[in-house]
């Protein structure tokens, strides 16, 4: 384990049933942002689920600052430091926007996260703060998603596909708060579909392929190799993903 | 080709559900008019006349559905409540209901001195108000232990759950049996409040003010808890989405204790309230906790609201069959019952304020 590791995975195995989705998956990360990529159906969400104990795992370990989480109760899990963004946001249509946080607020109470804190990171929730969680816009909805998860004040912010549905606009707004986090001393990890934005949310960027880690990138590069994108996220025609894996053959893996 | 075959079947199925949609709001209009144009012009064949003849028989009825929606409402309360939270359809309800209302009675005839034939001038608010907490106390730790001992190893199997709490129905309709006997008993209401008064030359009792007030502050105060306190906000999120209320680092076990305690709790209130207005005995329980699941599937699990909607619904059609049913079929009046379930499952399957599972 690296010292200045904050979350390991090691080996994590995890599905549903008899049908296994995560087969042997491992990183790690310290305090950054870290985006997990890949096509659909390669397991990222049950990555998620798994590591904040919504689907227990089978097999495996996870750690968080050396302390192993692997198949604790998610109430445990999130008190032990790792807050959710689910897919979806998952918001309560019975609650206001208000009630959301006020709901967690007890316990965030003078640490860095208060409902307070909360409507100055996000202004345009604090407009909104009487309005039910069902009535908000899409971008809206994932700010408040996002500003549930601070209130626990955990050092690790699970994101699964932040930018799903959101205008560009949007998403910038996400980007500069994942950003703002990171600099803050949260550590950030984004799953995402919309390549375009995991670069921008994060330096490193994991490729998921099979319910494993396949392959890693840093910065831009993802970006600029085509024949990358058709090999690991099935960007283009199966033809030119064929092709492109031929190409990169020995690379990366 | 087959694909296409399906989805022009499943349009024309969808057409024909619209279509079937529209015709049974329309039979709801037709038969609330129709029902309150026989109450008030037409019903003159009936044991209370129609409204415009005897308008005080009119709102002896219409009081009468008021005040017994109030006792409805409480007893069905702390159901709606704990099968939102839980998805436990708690069987046992009525037997804390009866329970309640068997422990209220001791506790009544120990503080009154008497067992027998108290008389209602004997009977201080306080020789009431306190059996009502003593018999809603012993149901709420009676509901928390059955919960606690039973119900949270199996937490998500509702069929299990249901019939644990049925089986815990019969063993304690037994007991109670064996330990309070067989003849119906009441817990008599305070002299302060037993009086009667008149209106349009109809005497009608202040008892049934009084339940109704209590129902109404039951019904303010809980719904003061589930909007303003954060426990109230965890509730109703834990209706929403358990698993993500978990997700957040709530510890949702402690919060289905809670609510079962209050659930069993209000069941308690109910009973002890349904013991001074009509008395209890052995099969009070069964038909408390039919009275619940009437007003909930009316009204929809899991809503308050639709708890308050359920039971004036319910209770008006309670009060008004026998009273204006003609005469020689009053004997029908419990048909309506289902009649108004028929009606409001065809047009809101989930209940007027509920929602699907």
């Amino acid at each position: 384990m690296t010292p200045d590791a904050l979350l390991e995975v090691r080996g994590l195995q995890s599905g549903y049933g008899v049908s296994q989705v995560l087969d042997g998956l491992s990183f790690s990360m310290g305090v950054e942002s870290v985006a997990v990529v890949g096509r659909n159906g390669m397991g990222k969400t049950t990555l998620c689920d798994t590591l904040v104990g919504f689907v227990p795992p089978s097999g495996g370990e996870v750690r968080l600052a050396g302390r192993r989480l692997d198949g604790m109760a998610p109430e445990t899990i999130a008190l032990a430091g790792i807050a959710y963004v689910p897919q979806g946001r998952r918001l309560f249509p019975s609650l206001t926007v208000d009630e959301h946080l006020a709901m967690l607020a007890r316990r965030a109470r003078g640490r860095r996260w208060t409902p307070d804190a909360v409507y100055e990171l996000f202004p345009r929730l604090a407009q909104r703060r009487h309005h039910g969680g069902a009535d908000l816009s899409g971008g809206e909805q994932q700010m408040l998603a996002v500003g549930r998860a601070l209130l626990l004040n955990a050092p690790l912010i699970v994101m699964d596909e932040p930018s799903e549905g959101l205008a560009p606009t949007i998403v910038d707004v996400l980007v500069e708060a994942v950003h703002h986090l990171v600099a803050e001393g949260v550590a950030v990890l984004v799953v995402e579909q919309n390549l375009r934005a995991a670069v921008r949310m994060a330096d490193r960027q994991l490729v998921m392929v099979s319910g494993r880690i396949e392959a890693e990138f840093s910065g831009d590069e993802l970006l600029d190799r085509p024949e990358l994108q058709r090999r690991y996220l099935g960007v283009g025609t199966a033809a030119q993903v064929a092709t492109a894996t031929q190409q990169t053959e020995g690379e990366h893996a | 080709m087959t694909a296409a075959v399906q989805s022009r079947f499943a349009e024309s199925a969808r057409d024909r559900l619209t279509a079937l949609r529209r015709p049974s709001v329309v039979a709801v209009v037709v038969v609330a008019v129709a029902a309150a144009a026989w109450v008030l012009v037409f019903a003159n064949g009936t044991p209370a006349g129609a409204a415009v003849d005897d308008p005080g028989k009119f709102l002896v009825t219409a009081l009468d559905a008021v005040t017994f929606a109030g006792l409805l409402f409480v007893a069905a309360s702390g159901f709606t409540l704990i099968f939102g939270l839980m998805r436990t359809v708690n069987m046992a309800h009525g037997s804390l209901f009866l329970l309640a209302a068997y422990v209220a009675i001791r506790v009544q005839e120990a503080m009154v001195g008497r067992s027998r034939n108290i008389d209602p001038a004997d009977v201080g608010l306080l020789d009431w108000l306190v059996p009502l907490l003593a018999g809603a106390g012993v149901a709420a730790v009676l509901g928390l232990l059955i919960q606690q001992v039973f119900l949270q190893w199996n937490e998500g199997q509702e069929m299990r759950q249901t019939l644990v709490t049925l089986a815990i129905t019969v063993v304690l309709a037994d007991q109670m049996l064996r330990e309070f006997g067989g003849l119906a008993q009441r817990v008599v209401w305070p002299g302060a409040v037993t009086h009667f008064f008149s209106i349009f030359g109809e005497r009608y009792a202040t008892t049934r003010l009084f339940m109704l007030a209590i129902a109404v502050l039951v019904g303010v105060l809980l719904w003061l808890w589930l909007t303003r306190t954060s426990v109230g906000m965890v509730i109703r999120a834990g209706v929403d989405d358990r698993q993500m209320v978990r997700g957040l680092g709530i510890n949702i076990r402690r919060v289905f204790a809670l609510t079962f305690l209050v659930g069993s709790f209000l069941a308690g209130v109910g009973g002890v309230l349904g013991a001074s207005f009509a008395g209890a005995a052995p099969g009070t329980d069964g038909s408390w906790l039919l009275n619940a699941l009437v007003v909930v599937i009316i009204g929809g699990l899991g809503s308050l609201k639709g708890a308050a909607a359920g039971s004036l619904l319910y209770g008006t059609v309670v009060a008004f069959s026998p009273a204006y049913l003609p005469s020689q079929y009053s004997y029908y009046a419990i048909i309506m019952t289902f009649g108004l379930l028929a009606l409001v499952l065809a047009v809101r399957p989930y209940g007027l304020f509920g929602r699907p599972a």
